[in-house]
């Protein structure tokens, strides 16, 4: 007999290092949310819910661990169509603010089922995948997985948020893990490359490039692949997305994705306006230094210069109380994190488990990725939480319902066959 | 490969992630001053300048406050820019300007905007300084002027410029510095120390606590009072004495080296250099290029002495021992040499007592002769010469607590060897340098340290106008004796010629009842460049001497320009002034009645008027 003991099954090292993201998380909210004069402890303010948020989560991660693991599997079908009602609901009963309508208020607290939909799309993306019918090189395979994944990213467009769509996007990533053909992932790296290639450099210039590569490898190609109608088809195919681009950028996006880019590729922004939160995030950043100004002494977090410091720009108080040595543990520990868990999908004896675990590790570092690379002007600014770390009950339970499922399913892997 | 993947965008991005961090946070120090500028505001709290007194302890510079509107360009918000310039009343096209240079300066640090509002000015402004953002009201401490004479030797407060900024980070935009004078040369006793205190702002600028809870602050202190050497009293007769005439007045207390009183003619009341009209009056005075007020006249004109340069010759040729106080020498009005002639209103014998007091050119040159010709050769015998006369602090710098003056100039063999090349010269070719024409050059203040240390019988003290300052001791090189080569022997003869000039010589004319005053009348030739020619324009008028004879208390040097002979101005000026010093009153009211009312005024203009004109008239 196994030992069924899901304590002694779950792996210890994941729920340290994610107990210890959520404290160190806790300490920043405090830092940017504490009152100059402290006096007493509020449970009020930020750092109050937050602790109150921290605490529910140990239920929640209770419930999550107790119930069956058969039962994600089972019912990732009935978790994916509640989330997708819910997404549905938001039309009627959600919450508009600043032109987002992604919130259901319930007295002073807020859900976001966007977040929660994450779980539900990987659970489903998972069960999907794992039927040993499913074979990614089959077209109509591949047209239902980027339908799981398509559905709810159409929706929440519609909220609209481009952020959180972006995540989901990210899954992608996964099918590519379960026998995708690469070219998708080729195709939708050289677009994005190119897309913002075009927003800096004339396109003739470009198509110039494009001509040069395509000599160069019929050169090399050997004759059986040197086939006319392709070189024709990508020709085509890039020279229009090129000349698109200016049009889409010009039509498509809204003022604040288009000024997001200006801001990353401009140096001649007003600092007062558009390009006000990028240069308050560098300087706390930058002005860290290597050790810090020490906690609770960040003159640009006390002073409130960075907008949402305690939710989407938490990683600047870091910077800037903690410094570059601060920054890189809470990095590193992220890193270790994701390996981590992609070294435990990768020992899964199911598939399901194993997809589920990839999507876990894949949306967690999406996230991980744009909200850092947004902060450091490495990437345009869109407005997604920092796991664990962030301000915000639905961000944090989400997360950790994403998390501890996975942990769930793992600690369950011994009952496998 | 498929496995591969998501690990490898992992890596790439972390590592890409801590290489911009690196930068961001070791490599790039811009941040941290960013996040200075955006979250520090430094306030600082000037400390009231020192207090300055004369040497009874009167006080001659007082403090009054002054309110300067600052601004930091990038905090204006909302301005009423109309209202603004209404309540400062200035144009819109100033507003402009002035907003422009304060943006130029840093649009983030502040900048004066409009400096010194005087009382009603600040509270029209300052009931409405809460609605102009931006703008806020800076208070200095500016002079107050209690006496209007001696505004060369203050100096005057002045706003740092860029260049002093950059050269002392001390001083931010806006400060005060002191700026010749007394002001410059102990302004960092009587500044005092600003303090500073950091306050961390938010981003709506509000102040939200200490920075750091102020471990970085500082408290600001005083400035410390000053005592002056000057009698204030004195210098106020002495600028009243030179009015409608141009020169400079140098008197000073023998035993201690201390200035009495530094006159130049024509001066200017200090109080026209405080306030918003600063600016302008100076450019005023500046711009004078005919009466020169700024210019010093006591301690920057340099002019050949003439006859005072005498009891030089007579001191030296005492020392070389070539001549004894008995050793007399023939006139037959004027002195030959070679095939050139020296002339001298005097004729007959003369000793050392009378070849002083009647000034006799002969018996000087006969003097010098014998000095140069004592030596092997005329270089040795310069230059030996010329080393006795550094000793007097001449040829150079005195380094007087005061702007730094002239050198003067003592010549050398090596200049005479460069003129005539060497050996082509000998002692007759520059025997005018034995009554004070030739090569010699000195400035007022070097004649009267001569006449110091003719009283003291062979030592000084450098001349400095500090007496006290208040928690500090003077610097140590005030209170240094300087001792010439002239032995304590040779100076009672030569003091006795020169009391005699008062007595019997050139100056007989000029006694006051009761004071026994050493003195020696002097004139000089000068000249002028007039379209391209140079013209010789009516003598200087020169006196030197000191008091009382036995025991003295002042000594002297006063030097009136185109005044003509020695005795006509300047002697009668010398003569009230140690009167009024040592005495307090004066009885020679004819002599004060006339110099009260001399004026040079149409001296002075006829060079101007284009006119040809004759001198020494």
């Amino acid at each position: 007999m196994k030992n069924q003991s899901v304590t002694s099954n779950l792996d210890w090292t994941t729920v340290l290092i994610y107990s210890t993201l959520v404290i160190m998380g806790w300490i920043n909210i405090f830092s940017t949310s504490i009152p100059i004069e402290f006096t007493t402890f509020d449970f009020g303010g930020y750092y109050g819910k937050q602790m109150i948020f921290i605490l529910l989560s140990i239920p929640l991660i209770i419930v999550i661990l107790s119930i069956d693991a058969k039962i994600y599997e089972k019912f990732s079908f009935v978790f994916y169509i509640l989330g997708i009602l819910l997404l549905m609901g938001l039309f009627v009963f959600g919450k508009t603010v600043k032109g987002q309508t992604n919130w259901y208020g319930i007295g002073s607290f807020g859900f976001q089922p966007s977040e929660f939909m994450k779980t539900g799309v990987s659970l489903l993306l998972a069960k999907y995948l794992s039927d040993a019918q499913v074979f990614l090189k089959n077209t109509k395979f591949q047209l239902i997985g980027f339908a799981i994944i398509g559905f709810p990213v159409l929706l929440i467009l519609l909220q609209p948020d481009a952020g959180s769509a972006m995540i989901f996007l990210s899954l992608i990533l996964v099918l590519n893990r379960e026998g995708l053909p690469e070219w998708y992932l080729w195709t939708g790296f050289i677009a994005v490359v190119l897309f913002f290639a075009a927003l800096l450099i004339e396109p003739l210039y470009i198509i110039g490039a494009i001509i040069l590569l395509m000599i160069f490898h019929y050169l090399r190609a050997r004759r059986i692949d040197r086939n006319p109608i392709a070189y024709l088809v990508v020709f085509v195919a890039s020279t229009l997305f090129i000349l698109s681009v200016d049009f889409v950028f010009d039509n498509v996006l809204e003022p604040h994705q288009k000024d997001r880019i200006n801001v990353l590729f401009s140096d001649n922004v007003d600092l007062k306006n558009e390009g006000y939160n990028l240069n308050q995030s560098m300087i706390a950043i930058g002005s860290g230094g290597l050790i810090g100004k020490g906690f609770m002494e960040g003159t640009q977090t006390k002073g409130g210069f960075v907008p949402e410091q305690h939710t989407d720009y938490i990683f600047t108080t870091v910077g800037e109380e903690w410094g570059f040595v601060g920054s890189t543990v809470v990095i590193l520990l992220f890193v270790t994190l994701l390996f981590r868990i992609i070294y435990l999908a990768e020992q899964q004896k199911t598939k399901f488990s194993r997809v589920y675990g990839y999507c876990v590790a894949t949306i967690l570092f999406t996230h991980f990725f744009v909200n850092i690379t947004m902060l450091i002007k490495l990437f345009p600014t869109i407005g997604v939480p920092l796991p664990f770390f962030s301000y915000g009950g639905s961000s944090l339970w989400s997360f950790t319902i994403l998390l501890f499922v996975f942990l769930k399913l793992d600690a369950n892997k011994v009952n496998e066959w | 490969m498929r496995k591969a993947i998501l690990p490898g965008i992992i890596i790439f991005a972390t590592v890409a992630i801590l290489a911009r961090l690196f930068y961001l946070q070791i490599i790039d120090d811009e941040y941290k001053l960013k996040s200075d500028n955006n979250a520090i505001k430094i306030v600082y709290d000037y400390p009231e300048r020192g207090y300055i007194y004369d040497r009874n302890g009167k006080l001659l510079v007082a403090n009054q406050p002054s309110y300067d509107v600052m601004v930091v360009p990038r905090e204006i918000k909302n301005l009423d820019t109309l209202k603004f310039c209404e309540l400062l009343s200035i144009t819109r096209e100033e507003f402009d300007k002035k907003l422009k240079k304060a943006i130029v300066y840093s649009p983030r640090l502040p900048s004066v905007f409009l400096p010194q509002l005087n009382k009603k000015e600040y509270a029209a402004f300052q009931e409405k300084i809460r609605k102009f953002e931006g703008f806020y009201i800076q208070k200095r401490s500016l002079r107050d002027y209690q006496v209007n004479v001696g505004a060369n030797v203050f100096g005057f407060i002045t706003q740092v410029n860029p260049a002093m900024i950059e050269k002392n980070p001390y001083y931010k935009s806006g400060d005060l510095i002191g700026k010749q004078g007394v002001e410059e040369f102990y302004e960092e006793f009587l500044r005092g120390r600003k303090g500073v205190k950091y306050i961390q702002r938010d981003k709506f600028n509000r102040e939200i606590g200490p920075y750091k809870e102020g471990i970085f602050d500082t408290i600001s202190k005083q400035g410390d009072d000053v005592t002056l050497s000057l009698d204030i009293e004195l210098q106020k007769y002495g600028e009243l004495l030179m009015k409608n005439k141009r020169g400079g007045i140098v008197a000073i207390e023998p035993k201690t080296g201390e200035i009495l009183a530094l006159i130049s003619a024509p001066s200017y009341d200090p109080a026209l250099l405080v306030g918003r009209m600063r600016s302008k009056n100076y450019t005023a005075l500046y711009n004078d290029s005919i009466a020169k007020p700024l210019y010093d006249r006591g301690l920057l004109a340099e002019y050949p002495p003439g006859s005072p340069f005498k009891i030089l010759t007579a001191l030296i040729g005492l020392q070389e021992e070539v001549i004894d106080p008995q050793t007399s020498f023939f006139c037959r009005r004027g002195f030959s040499y070679g095939n050139r002639f020296m002339k001298c209103h005097d004729s007959g014998p003369s000793q050392l007592n009378d070849g002083i007091y009647k000034s006799c050119n002969t018996y000087f040159a006969n003097v010098y002769l014998k000095t140069i010709q004592k030596y092997p050769k005329p270089a040795y015998g310069v230059d030996a010469w010329s080393n006795h006369l550094k000793s007097f602090g001449l040829g150079n710098f005195m380094g007087y607590d005061l702007p730094p003056g002239r050198r003067g100039h003592i010549p050398t063999s090596k200049l005479y060897d460069k003129y005539y090349s060497a050996g082509g010269w000998k002692a007759t070719t520059i025997i005018s340098n034995s009554i004070g024409q030739g090569e010699v050059l000195m400035t007022p203040i070097q004649l009267c340290n001569v006449m110091c240390a003719v009283a003291n019988q062979g030592y000084y003290y450098t001349p400095h106008v500090i007496k006290k300052i208040k928690n500090h001791t003077i610097d140590k090189k005030f209170t240094t004796k300087h001792i010439t080569t002239i032995d304590k022997q040779y100076f009672p003869e030569v003091i006795n010629g020169l009391f005699d000039v008062y007595n019997k010589g050139t100056a007989s004319r000029l006694r006051v009842e009761g004071l026994e005053i050493c003195g020696k009348t002097g004139t000089a030739e000068n000249f002028t460049k007039i379209d391209g020619k140079r013209v010789q324009l009516t003598d200087h008028s020169i006196f030197v001497a000191f008091a009382p004879k036995d025991n003295p208390k002042i000594a002297i040097a006063v030097f009136v320009e185109n005044g003509y002979w020695g005795a006509r101005i300047a002697g009668p000026v010398t003569t009230l002034m140690i009167e009024k010093y040592l005495k307090g009153k004066i009885t020679r009211t004819d002599l004060e009645k006339r110099m009260l009312e001399y004026s040079l005024e149409s001296e002075y203009a006829k060079v101007l008027s284009g006119q040809p004109f004759s001198i020494n008239r």
